[in-house]
């Protein structure tokens, strides 16, 4: 399998504090790749690196073997990277089908053409029914979904979820959870997870990097990052406590 | 032209500076504490105007003399003004908190029009026409009290918020919202207050300027214009930057009326503002914009 | 098109228009002189609160100095006929043209460095009044001593000058409203359209879709402004002169904004609503106050004023959104929790 991502040597300060230290990793094609760790370990600051909110202070980023770090969030997405946020921000005063419209109009010039293509997106996430809804008075599950929704109308190759499960009840983590492994499954969509709640990576992701203080503490399957020592100690150790 | 004109008019333009500081000092604590943008802020400065040309042409107290007692009464109008009509906004959208700023302004400026009439009305002191000669410099006698009453007002604000515990409480309430509200601060009580004393900022920069300027109503859409410049040009929530940026655009006024002609001098403090909003957008003394 | 632009309007909704519509067209029948100048008016700033809606409605750029475009367009057309004889309708392209490139500084200026929000209106006001002051000394429009039309009794309408009786420019300002209506309907409707929305609602999602924010903000700044100056043409020929002083005033500028914040800023009806109600109001208050002797200059502004803080503070999104619901004209629904 190519990688679809490459993240090499990359790091980033905020007036001297490392965020981000030197972090290697590469997503494969059709992965569902979940970046974990404990707060303040770094993860936003790469998920920016990556979605283009920031350029990084050092090293590269490749999307489908061209670099993208430094290149602004709309061209980003233009190049086949789709992004939820981890504060949900759905388009508040739109309604459900006009927030995932937008999204799809950036392959589908034609409002009534991108309109059908939010309907079919919507009936896979099980919105359609509330497609008439305003977005801001969806319940956070149903808001968390409408931005996957709205994040997938762009036709991404990639998707970047940053803490989509966070804040979820056990059952909506489920449903979401079936939700990532349909559309990884059916359209060889490519996801990069960034999640604090271990329960729902452990079961969807086929491989994990654990971030600590801004480095790359440990990488591989999930069953093999638990089993570490270095991230027993560092992060699991410390949750436990 | 000889050079002690140069000279003389710099001292003037700074010196009405101070007090146009004094106005924008105002609205530096009102949005670095409040985080609401007062656009009505030049007509309450025309208001205490009004309120000092009133108690000269009536009772004969000279305007330094009412400077505190005007300052204490826009204090009030201040106070009522945020726990009435604005502290039910501090959670609606920007635009939206702006529109009922020009709301307040609109019926401020035109109830004034109604009470005063379009006419200009003026302060005739006895020192009016006083001078000091310092060498070869001549300086107005009213345009130096009225420095210095800025300068004093000025001083007494920054005391104040650096060494009275209320002062403290307000700007940690500034710093941190949440943080405020968890250390059990009454958080609308200390925006009533930094309103007030916002307000009280341009009282007393109200009764000073009536000491230079002529007052009509429309003047109060212009000042709240020129706060407004000089606030962005010194650093928005920067109180020194809000003096600086007063001594600057006062200084730029008078050296665009001797060079060219006074009425276009505010063409200049426009300009200014451009040129800080593209490429200083955080103002002279202001912090980092992220 | 036609069948574009009316699909999916509801039925009831199209009669409605077409029902305001017959009335408007046949009012000067039934109308004197009076009410017909008061319907020019409402009309006007129906027609400029359109235009600003888009910038501030559809895009959430607040602008606070919209009197800028109104005044160019004024000038410019006014100029040109003055100087040159050339007639109005040939000056109002010039007069797009002139707007459209001052609303496209102010926007590259602003939004190329990330000026949004208050300091985007500040910057809206300070160049509207620097363009004022630059006016009062502009010696080819005449300065602060104003600038006139010639004036004479029309016997006869002369549509190509726009000379004549007050009904021909009744039926003008009606047509550029029209116009104004559906484009901003057909707009809103587009591409365009919704990414101004995005925009809007939240800037870093819009971009995270892949919308460039800077080119598309630049558009309805240009939109705007371009919009804006023919109701600058029609003020310079309805009024027949012109001072920097009023044209460019800050007043005029929130005149143009109060209607459609009355109605309801970004929807097609609030410029509407908002013009008919403000002005009709404030006309009636006119007479009012002129009937009993206490017409004093500032009397109808501290009613704007107090018109503005009601409907700032009871409905901040506007007289049309509950009015929308009410004719089951709204598609958006909020669930009854």
């Amino acid at each position: 399998m190519a990688a679809l991502l490459e993240v090499a040597n990359v790091s980033k300060n905020f007036s001297g504090l490392r965020a981000v230290a030197d972090v290697t990793f590469a997503v494969p094609e059709g992965a569902i790749f979940a970046v974990i760790g404990p707060n303040g370990a770094g993860k936003t600051t790469l998920f920016n690196l990556i979605a283009g909110v920031f350029a990084p202070d050092a090293g590269e980023i490749a999307f489908n073997g061209v670099r993208i770090d430094g290149q602004p969030p709309d061209e980003i997405c233009r190049r086949g990277i789709g992004r939820t946020f981890q504060i949900v921000r759905p388009f508040p005063g739109l309604s459900v089908e006009e927030n995932v419209t937008i999204g799809a109009l950036l392959r589908q010039p034609d409002p009534a053409a991108a309109m059908r293509r939010a309907h079919e997106i919507l009936w896979r996430l099980d919105l359609f029914d509330k497609r008439r809804h305003l977005a801001g008075a969806l319940t956070l599950p149903d808001r968390k979904r409408l931005e996957v929704a709205r994040a997938l109308a762009t036709e991404p190759k990639l998707l970047l979820l940053d803490e989509v499960m966070a804040g979820l009840r056990p059952t909506e983590t489920d449903r979401m959870v079936d939700i990532l492994k349909m559309l990884n499954k059916e359209s060889g969509l490519t996801i990069l997870l960034i999640e604090h709640v271990m329960r729902a990576v452990m079961s969807v992701a086929t491989r994990v990097l654990v971030l600590h203080h801004g480095a790359a503490i440990a990488e591989g399957t999930p069953d093999a990052v638990v089993r570490d020592p270095a991230v027993v100690a560092s992060y699991l150790g410390a949750e436990a406590v | 032209m000889p050079a002690e004109i140069y000279l003389n008019v710099a001292i003037s333009g700074l010196l009405t500076g101070l007090v146009y500081g004094l106005m924008a000092l105002g609205l530096s604590v009102i949005f670095g504490v409040v985080r609401v943008v007062n656009f009505a802020h030049g007509e309450m400065m025309t208001v205490a105007m009004y309120v000092a040309v009133v108690l000269f042409a009536q009772l004969g107290l000279d305007p330094l003399l009412m400077m505190l007692p005007i300052a204490a009464l826009l204090f009030a109008v201040g106070y009522a003004m945020q726990m009435a009509l604005i502290n039910p906004f501090i959670a609606r959208p920007e635009h939206s908190q702006f529109m009922l700023m020009v709301a307040v302004a609109i019926i401020l400026v035109n109830g004034l029009l109604i009470v005063f009439g379009p006419d200009a009305q003026t302060v005739q002191t006895s020192y009016a026409f006083d001078s000091f000669a310092v060498g070869p410099v001549i300086v107005d006698a009213t345009k130096l009290y009225a420095g210095l009453a800025a300068i004093l007002v000025a001083a007494a604000l920054f005391a104040f918020f650096q060494f009275a515990p209320l002062g403290k409480a307000i700007r940690a309430c500034a710093d941190n919202y949440t943080g405020a509200l968890v250390v059990g601060l009454d958080v609308k009580r200390l925006y009533a207050l930094s309103f007030g004393l916002g307000a009280a900022c341009v009282g007393a920069a109200g009764a000073i300027i009536v000491l230079i300027v002529d007052v009509t109503p429309p003047l109060g859409p212009a000042y709240t214009l020129l706060a407004f410049i000089i606030v962005i040009t010194g650093g928005l929530g920067s109180m020194p930057g809000a003096l600086l940026g007063g001594i600057l655009i006062g200084l730029t006024e008078a050296m665009a009326g001797l060079f060219f002609t006074p009425s276009a001098k505010s063409m200049f403090a426009f300009a200014i503002l451009v040129l800080v909003l593209l490429f200083r957008p955080q103002g002279i003394m202001g912090k980092r914009l992220t | 098109m036609i069948a574009r632009l009316l699909h999916g309007v509801p039925r009831h909704a199209l009669l409605l228009l077409a029902g305001l519509l017959a009335i408007l067209v046949a009012a000067p029948i039934f109308a004197d002189d009076y009410l017909v100048t008061v319907l020019i008016l409402i009309l006007y700033f129906a027609y400029t609160g359109q235009a600003w809606n888009i910038l501030m409605g559809f895009a959430g750029q607040l602008s606070l100095g919209h009197a800028l475009f109104v005044g160019l367009g004024a000038y410019t057309s006014a100029a040109l006929y003055v100087h040159f004889g050339i007639g109005p309708w040939i000056g109002m392209p010039v007069a797009i043209l002139i707007s459209v490139a001052c609303g496209a500084i102010i926007g590259f200026l602003a939004f190329r460095f990330g000026v949004g929000g208050v300091y985007f209106a500040i910057l809206t006001i300070a160049f509207c009044e620097f363009t004022r002051i630059g006016f009062d000394h502009f010696d080819w429009v005449a300065g602060s001593s104003g600038l006139f039309l010639p004036v004479a009794n029309y016997t006869r309408n002369d549509l190509i000058n726009l000379r004549g009786q007050p009904v021909m420019f009744y039926y003008v300002i009606l047509a550029l409203t029209v116009a104004a209506f559906v484009m901003c309907h057909a707009l809103l409707r587009s591409r365009v359209g919704y990414y101004w929305q995005a925009i809007r609602e939240d800037e870093a999602a819009a971009r995270s879709l892949g919308i460039s924010t800077f080119r598309y903000k630049m558009i309805a700044i240009v939109i705007s402004s371009g919009m804006t100056a023919p109701a600058g043409v029609f003020y310079a020929f309805y009024y027949n002169n012109l001072f920097p002083e009023q044209t460019f005033f800050i007043l005029r500028s929130i005149e143009i904004i109060l209607g459609p914040i009355i109605g309801g800023v970004g929807t097609l009806f609030g410029p509407v609503i908002g013009a008919f109600l403000l002005t009709g109001l404030s006309e009636a208050l006119q007479e009012l106050l002129t009937a009993y002797g206490l017409d004093t200059p500032g009397a109808k502004r501290v009613f704007y004023g107090v018109c503005l803080l009601v409907v700032v503070m009871v409905l901040p999104n506007g007289i049309w959104p509950p009015i929308a619901r009410l004719l089951r004209l709204d598609r958006r629904e909020t669930p009854e929790t």
